[in-house]
């Protein structure tokens, strides 16, 4: 039985008053901020966000490292990232993001490896700047075809006062230049994800950009030179997005970060426009390029055929005839295919309901994947948006959309039992409390182990994803025969 | 083009295609300056040489792929172990994610756990305010019985005294005064993930034995015939603990499980998700004060809380992770001595059947090399158990086991033939593994998902048998232990085996003559 418009904005709103009631009084205020329903016409959600997450209630968020080093800086594939203080943020994030990268490991390439500074009591107690020095000694030892060397500041760092702007300065200086980034990003810092990929963005303005002579590499420029900012290439998603590009007659000149090299971020500045998929997490370094060297950037969305077309023609739209009319030719080139992945999975898929709760820019971009499909998003949040992504995620939800910020995984349970979605798309940490409850699910941050989801060659895999978690078997079999 | 909608490529094919290919050679080529390939390949030679891994073994300072986490994850297993507790881990919050992502991505289940979400202001004041609003958020929200405190490394290094929060929490009424909210302090800066189990174990212990903080009156001991068992931090907990279970009751054995997270890890999908499932109830925390033993399954797992129930009047066995023949023998017998019941004639069957299991196959495992690498007690049993097969436990490496340890897995090397020539590396990492692999090949490598690079870059063929597994469904729900699990270990030892063998003897006209049918 599908709800009325009115019906489901009056379901709403009894569902957020009815989880409120569950908080004590304080609680109960400050997250009725966070939860809403979208009403058509209002130029954002109507919801506050990117604010401290309240102790206590299971927020899904993660920490400043995380947005440093598991999101920005990590996927840099011939870099040495040092998760530097105690051993288990380095371990907790080792290789689980899926950032593809084409290398020998250990060897030319690092991604999937954890180089920690495992702190002991003792550095804790006498600082670690010592170690720290000694430790990029070992790197430069054992792996001499590193590129560089970034620091990524655990909590005790900020804490005990080490000095890792100083350390990085001296062994760059004794190691000819070497690059060596400290970067800021204890998990304490700010409140969330959010400003690890902030203070990430500005580590690459201070210690890359400003003390790269811009003529480190023979770089020959032309005139169709772009740069993919924000995609991180899980499951090879930059890929399928960099291929587009090629093909519309565009030269990609560097990939920030998912298979990105340095000297890809060294030579970025030389693009002539900066194509951005993750807004949140990468639109810093955009407007610092924009500012001082004069890049633009254009913001696209390459989730399913509707907003991958939209977005080629936007982003054509900055150069010639030439590059116009080869996008159309791209487009029509992928008709066939996407025609033949909506024929196939549609009507297998149209009218169903999804829930989604992601990061970065997904709760708002993968909107346009779905309706391509015939489905319907009815309920979307941020764990870590501000309020220019609910500004912008007004472009993509329907009137009386479920909004909830920061959700607390009390409140996601309550949600989902009571609009009952066909489809949640949220994380690991989500994904098995709704299937206990008997609801699909895939995981929108590591693309559940698939992928990739961009491009059109991403949307093949998407739907096909989409189709065998709605309509698998198995949820047929959650009830004995006997109850 | 690429993509085929008939037939879905997923990545492992789709990037095969030409058009990927020519685009990965294009980036490379065009825009990554890489380093030349032959300069790749003469260090990736030169990484595989005695030279390198002298270098390797000579590093004091850099960790690289260590095979350990920290405290806090050790905390949130034992607290997981509790019936209706939440675990509560006070510090930042990207922490909490990452052990609920850590756990959920091995056991493939719901973890709940709450942060006290502190940031920059907390770093300065103290985190007393988080405390406050988090014990009252998480009481009224989750409604959980119990609440088990433990700490992230940022708590620690401000100094946050746990005991004092929690008593002013209740005093400003966060949550009633009588609530059991224990506590353990779990720097990540000290030890690992075991040392946090033990801390976090000890902390529920202690609170109901001693007075829970001063607010009542310490319990006093009757000793009763009852055993209890400390299993320690295991990845194969939930196929674990059901069969201790077994074998307890068919030697008719009282017993308590002094963490039990077999159920919270182990629930149906059948419509609706427990947050709370099983595990120990305080009552039989209390209780467990009278019995007459207390069996630690994993003695480097639990060596405060073992310290503490001994120094409470009763006797404790220690163990070290016992597997197979005669770690399970051990283990039965220990049992029989504490209780004076016999072991039954059924679980000598089941010791038979292992035996004979053993002696089929015997033949294949033989003098083959292994290298392993986990936590301490893991590696003692698993040594022990490969010895006990003819096997060589060639490399013997942990990143969390001491000299202690390490003097351990040595006497066990000393009393067997197949021990001869084996080696024990304490505070070791993958990488020291990598070089030890190369310069001293082994047969087969037993560890957790991460071996799997390992595998990749040296071709030894990889067993998961260690924490975390993230690429292997379901392990985790049969046991490792007892006769049972020793049979289950034999299999997996044995199909690695075959495997092998097989993929060594497959090439048509080449090799294939060795394909043979039996084996």
């Amino acid at each position: 039985m599908s709800l009325t418009l009115e019906q489901s904005k009056q379901r709403n709103k009894q569902l957020i008053e009815e989880v409120l009631k569950a908080y004590p009084e304080k609680t109960a205020k400050r997250r009725a901020k966070h939860l809403n329903t979208f009403e058509e016409g209002k130029t954002d959600c109507n919801v506050k966000s990117n604010i401290k997450s309240i102790p206590g209630v299971m927020t899904i968020r993660g920490c400043a490292y995380a947005g440093s080093k598991g999101v920005v800086w990590g996927p840099i594939k011939d870099m040495i990232h040092i998760s530097h203080g105690p051993v288990g943020c380095g371990q907790y994030s080792w290789g689980s993001r899926r950032n593809y990268y084409i290398g020998t490991t250990g060897i030319d390439t690092f991604v999937t490896m954890q180089f920690t500074s495992d702190f002991q009591e003792k550095d804790i107690v006498f600082g670690g700047d010592k170690k720290l020095d000694k430790i990029i000694d070992e790197i430069q030892g054992l792996f001499p075809l590193n590129k560089g060397i970034t620091i990524q500041s655990e909590c005790p760092i900020g804490l005990i006062g080490d000095d890792i702007e100083a350390v990085s300065k001296k062994k760059s200086k004794e190691l000819n230049n070497h690059t060596i980034v400290p970067v800021r990003c204890e998990g304490f810092r700010g409140v969330s994800q959010s400003l690890g990929h902030h203070i990430a963005n500005d580590a690459v303005r201070d210690w890359v950009f400003d003390k790269t002579d811009p003529n480190k590499h023979a770089f020959e420029s032309t005139p169709y030179d772009v740069a993919i900012i924000g995609d991180y290439n899980i499951g090879g998603d930059a890929w399928s997005s960099r291929i587009l590009l090629e093909e519309m007659g565009l030269r990609v000149i560097a990939q920030w970060s998912g298979d990105g090299s340095i000297a890809e971020l060294e030579n970025t500045p030389k693009a002539k426009l900066n194509v951005l998929h993750c807004y949140r997490s990468m639109n810093y370094i955009s407007r610092h390029m924009e500012e001082k060297y004069g890049v633009p950037w254009v913001e696209y969305n390459f989730f399913g055929p509707s907003k991958i077309e939209a977005s080629l023609r936007e982003i054509a739209g900055h150069f010639d005839d030439r590059i116009k009319e080869n996008a159309e030719r791209v487009i029509a080139k992928y008709k066939a295919l996407t025609d033949a992945v909506i024929a196939k999975y549609r009507p297998r898929l149209e009218g169903k309901t999804v829930m989604l709760f992601v990061g970065g820019l997904r709760p708002r971009h993968v909107i346009g994947a779905y309706e391509d499909l015939g489905m319907n998003v009815v309920g979307t949040g941020y764990e870590f948006g501000h309020n220019d992504d609910y500004q912008r995620t007004t472009h993509y939800v329907k009137d009386g959309t479920l909004i909830y910020d920061d959700v607390t995984g009390f409140e996601f349970e309550k949600f989902v039992e009571k609009v009952q979605p066909d489809l949640v798309g949220s994380g690991i940490k989500e994904k098995y409390v709704f299937q206990k409850m008997g609801v699909p699910f895939r995981q929108m941050h590591s693309w559940d182990y698939s992928g990739p989801y961009h491009g059109y060659d991403g949307f093949g895999i998407f739907a096909r994803d989409m189709d065998m978690a709605i309509n698998s078997p198995v949820w047929n079999l959650t009830k004995a025969p006997w109850k | 083009m690429p993509q085929n909608a008939e037939s879905i490529l997923d990545h492992e094919t789709l990037f095969r295609q030409p058009e990927y290919l020519e685009l990965f050679e294009n980036k490379k080529k065009n825009f990554e300056y890489p380093v030349p390939a032959d300069q790749v390949q003469q260090i990736v030679e030169w990484t595989k040489t005695a030279e390198y891994k002298d270098k390797n073994f000579a590093r004091d300072s850099l960790t690289i792929n260590p095979a350990k986490a920290c405290q806090p994850l050790g905390a949130v297993f034992a607290a997981n172990g509790f019936a209706k507790t939440l675990s509560f881990v006070h510090g930042s919050q990207g922490c909490v994610a990452y052990y609920r992502s850590h756990f959920s991505r091995h056991f493939k289940e719901p973890t709940s756990c709450v942060s006290s979400s502190m940031t920059e202001d907390a770093a300065v004041f103290g985190g007393l305010n988080n405390m406050v609003d988090g014990l009252a958020n998480t009481y009224n929200l989750y409604k959980p019985e119990m609440i088990a405190v433990s700490t992230t490394c940022m708590a620690e290094v401000i100094g946050d005294d746990l005991n004092a929060f929690i008593k002013t929490a209740k005093e400003k009424g966060s949550l009633p005064g009588e609530f059991d909210v224990p506590f353990a302090h779990t720097p990540a800066f000290v030890g690992s993930h075991i040392t946090g189990y033990d801390n976090a174990l000890l902390g529920i212990i202690k609170h109901f034995w001693d007075g829970k903080a001063d607010t009542a009156p310490k319990l006093e001991r009757t000793p009763n015939d009852s055993i209890n068992f400390i299993g320690g931090f295991d990845g194969f907990v939930v196929g674990n603990i059901p069969e201790v279970r077994r074998i307890f009751k068919l030697m008719d054995v009282e017993h308590t499980f002094l963490c039990d997270p077999s159920d919270n890890w182990n629930t149906p999908t059948d419509g609706t998700f427990r947050m709370y499932d099983g595990g120990t109830t305080k009552q039989q925390v209390e209780a467990a004060l009278n019995a007459k033993a207390s069996i630690v399954f994993q003695e480097f797992s639990a060596q405060k809380t073992a310290k503490f129930i001994a120094e409470h009047g009763q006797e404790v066995v220690a163990l070290n992770h016992p597997m197979g023949v005669s770690g399970t023998d051990k283990f039965l017998m220990e049992i029989a001595r504490i209780t004076g019941k016999p072991i039954p004639a059924e679980l000598e069957r089941e010791r038979g059947r292992l035996v004979d299991a053993i002696a089929d196959s015997q033949a294949h495992l033989h003098g083959k090399k292994y290298a392993l690498y986990g936590d301490p007690d893991f590696l003692l049993g698993m040594t022990q158990f490969l010895l006990e097969l003819g096997a060589e436990p060639t490399h013997v490496l942990s990143t969390n086991g001491d000299t202690e340890w390490a003097a351990k897995i040595q006497a066990l090397f000393d009393a067997s033939p197949f021990g001869k020539g084996c080696k024990v590396y304490p505070k070791r990492d993958l990488w020291h593994m990598r070089s030890l692999l190369f310069t001293e090949p082994v047969d087969f490598l037993i560890g957790n998902t991460y071996g799997k690079y390992l595998e990749r870059d040296t071709g030894v063929p990889l067993i998961r048998l260690v924490f975390p597994i993230f690429d292997r469904h379901h392990y985790h729900r049969t046991p490792i232990w007892g006769y049972e699990g020793g049979m289950r270990v034999l299999v997996m030892l044995l199909d690695e085996f075959f495997e092998t063998l097989d993929a060594k003897t497959n090439i048509p006209s080449k090799t294939d003559y060795s394909f043979d049918i039996i084996r």
